[in-house]
């Protein structure tokens, strides 16, 4: 029954513009939000006859070839979460009815290109449903239709047929030597010494398409200008899981059915995340716009990703996914927090900001909680991802990359606490003496998301041991 | 005499008249050259129902569909078309130059292989292949289409609106 994960979305937004109308204009948002919760639900509290495929009422009209391993569920919750967050934030943010309908409508469709993705037990399967979000971001960050998002948009299409063009050559590749595009087919291909530098330069061209769509140095270029000037809901969507499951989780995919690829592939892994962290950490250093550093940022942490799959061992695997995790809730929940900041103050640039915290608590608080988990600071959900990653790079012997990873989470301290000081700190800014609090449609959903960073933390050793460590066994 | 290089070369030439050309008719006619000797390509490498494809929607059903929209577009002036195309040939004077060292480092890397290669699954009939083979993949066309429709009507109907109360 797993394929319901891509057919209801599909059916949904049918169903939604058929029957269009006032009423289901406004309820659209609450739809695509209950969509998300269920979704959710079947990941938490597993339904075993769900999970199973045998016991598919649509098995006699459709056969598809989905499976759903650990990884996959892992993948399908962060999707849950963050799209929920995502149309709760678009739901406050956007005024007009229609907007919010084609706001609503547009989430869905990508809700189910992601659950394609990470589904599909076929690699050309994955590329076409890596197709289905592109398209439909490409459409979200110009939904305002302003300047910005027109040209961080086409910008973003001129990247991604790039990468898919990388990606489609790599599949071409491996198509050539296992004669299926299936991921069995491709595993047995690949542990034939014969095909050993066709799969290669497959693996090494579908790595670059990756980090196109991840954005990663030097294919980030798109990302701060993509993230910066869509709307707030759109940029949670496109940082917290978008760049995820169409970059990093193809790429998880593809190392694990082939055996990781050669030492070259590992160590060009190695150096693309270690720049990538140092770069977007020091470009986030010197932004004044609170979402472009929040973009700059995520460029960093691909960075910590990528450097975990680098060490190409099973406690690597496991903190890569961990921490793609924990990098979906807390930075949701900071673009969130700078959508409740601009909404009140309607200002993103830190130099016009200042001592906000007091007239908006639990913005404040909730962005606090968020930034110390970035930073990796104990004993919040980010600690220990970041500590995992460290260790596996420690384990592997790359003790000059674990030394990066470890003070570019100071560098990341340094440019949260500058956001903060600027932003929430110190003696209010002239202008904002009679600002309030968001509303709570803007609080709830970073209260959960602070909620869930501190008590994925708190009770790391039952996360660990039912969620994440399980996740190595794609690897068995 | 080599045949497939020769298709091979009128194929990059019509694919960088496609990228090359300031007119837009003369670049949508370049695209459609490029998919028919893409076409022809595909026949000759026993892959008939990837080329009856390639013809009937890349060179078909899109080339009408550009040239109808193309008709909609006010065309440059002479003076207009003169100017941009030496920009473009300024711009892009080394891309046809690239090609060609790439083509030629090429035929010096690869060399003639022994390597044996699995056949692909050989199957003909288009509904199995749809249906049965890639069905997951229709269905993901399926929803790249929906949302590529339902983004033109969301970027563009306001437009249309606006024009209609001028």
């Amino acid at each position: 029954m797993i394929s319901l994960f891509i057919l209801v979305p599909l059916t949904s937004v049918i169903l939604l513009n058929l029957f269009k109308g006032s009423l289901i204009n406004k309820i659209a948002c609450w739809f695509g939000m209950l969509l998300t919760l269920v979704q959710i639900y079947l990941i938490v509290f597993p339904v075993t006859c769900f999970w199973d495929n045998l016991s598919n009422p649509l098995g006699n009209y459709f056969i598809l070839n989905l499976s759903a391993d650990t990884l996959s569920k892992v993948m399908l919750l962060m999707i849950g979460i963050v799209t929920f967050i995502s149309l709760m934030i678009g739901q406050y943010t956007y005024h007009e009815e229609t907007q919010k309908f084609n706001f609503a409508n547009l989430i869905i469709l990508a809700l189910s290109g992601m659950n394609g993705i990470v589904l599909v037990t076929d690699i050309f399967s994955l590329y076409v449903f890596i197709e289905v979000v592109a398209v439909a971001s490409f459409i979200l960050i110009c939904l305002y239709k302003d300047k910005a998002g027109f040209e961080s948009a086409f910008k973003y299409i001129i990247l991604s047929i790039a990468a898919t063009v990388f990606m489609l050559l790599s599949i071409v590749l491996l198509f050539l030597i296992s004669g299926d595009t299936t991921f069995t087919a491709i595993n047995i291909a690949s542990k034939n010494p014969t095909y050993g530098f066709i799969l290669v330069v497959a693996i090494g061209l579908f790595t670059c398409g990756a980090f196109t769509k991840g954005g990663l140095v030097p294919f980030h270029s798109w990302l701060p200008d993509a993230h910066s000037s869509a709307p707030t809901s759109i940029s949670i969507l496109l940082s917290g899981i978008v760049i995820k499951v169409s970059g990093l989780y193809p790429l998880i995919r593809l190392l694990t059915m082939t055996g990781g690829g050669n030492e070259s592939i590992k160590n060009i892994l190695l150096i693309v995340g270690t720049v990538s962290i140092l770069v977007g950490a020091l470009a986030a250093l010197g932004q004044n716009d609170i979402k472009r550093m929040l973009a700059f940022s995520s460029v960093s942490q691909m960075g910590y990703i990528v450097l975990s799959l680098g060490t190409g061992t099973m406690l690597g695997l496991v903190g890569a996914v961990f921490h793609m995790f924990n990098h979906s809730v807390f930075k949701s929940q900071l673009f969130a927090n700078s959508a409740a900041v601009e909404k009140q103050t309607g200002t993103r640039d830190m130099n016009k900001l200042g001592g906000i915290a007091q007239k908006m608590p639990f913005t404040g608080t909730t962005s606090i909680i968020g930034m110390l988990s970035i930073c990796g600071i104990p004993p919040l959900a980010g600690f220990w991802s970041k500590l995992i990653i460290v260790i596996a790079l420690w384990q592997t012997a790359h003790y000059g990359y674990a030394f990066v990873a470890v003070i570019a989470s100071v560098i990341t301290l340094a440019y949260f606490l500058s956001l903060q000081r600027r932003v929430f700190f110190g003696k209010i800014a002239s202008g904002l003496e009679n600002i309030k609090e968001a509303k709570a449609g803007l609080i709830i959903p970073v209260v959960i998301l602070a909620a869930v960073t501190i008590l994925v933390g708190i009770f790391f050793p039952f996360i660990m041991e039912k969620l994440i460590m399980p996740v190595g066994d794609i690897l068995k | 005499m080599n045949y497939d290089l020769i298709l091979l070369v009128i194929m990059m030439l019509a694919a960088l008249m496609t990228v090359l050309s300031t007119r837009l008719l003369i670049a949508a006619i370049g695209l459609a050259l490029t998919s028919v000797m893409i076409t022809i390509l595909m026949f000759k490498l026993k892959s008939p129902l990837a080329g009856v494809f390639e013809l009937s929607i890349c060179a078909g059903l899109i080339t009408v569909i550009f040239i109808s929209t193309i008709s909609f577009v006010k065309p440059l002036t002479d003076k207009e078309i003169d100017e941009r195309t030496k920009q473009r040939i300024k711009k892009y004077l080394a891309l046809p130059i690239l090609l060609i060292l790439i083509g030629i480092i090429l035929i010096f890397i690869i060399k003639p292989t022994t390597l044996q290669i699995p056949l692909a699954i050989q199957e003909t009939n288009v509904r199995k292949i749809l249906w049965d083979l890639r069905q997951v993949d229709l269905l993901g066309q399926v929803i790249i289409l929906l949302v590529g429709v339902f983004g033109i009507v969301v970027l563009f109907r306001d437009v249309q609106k606006e024009t209609n109360k001028k």
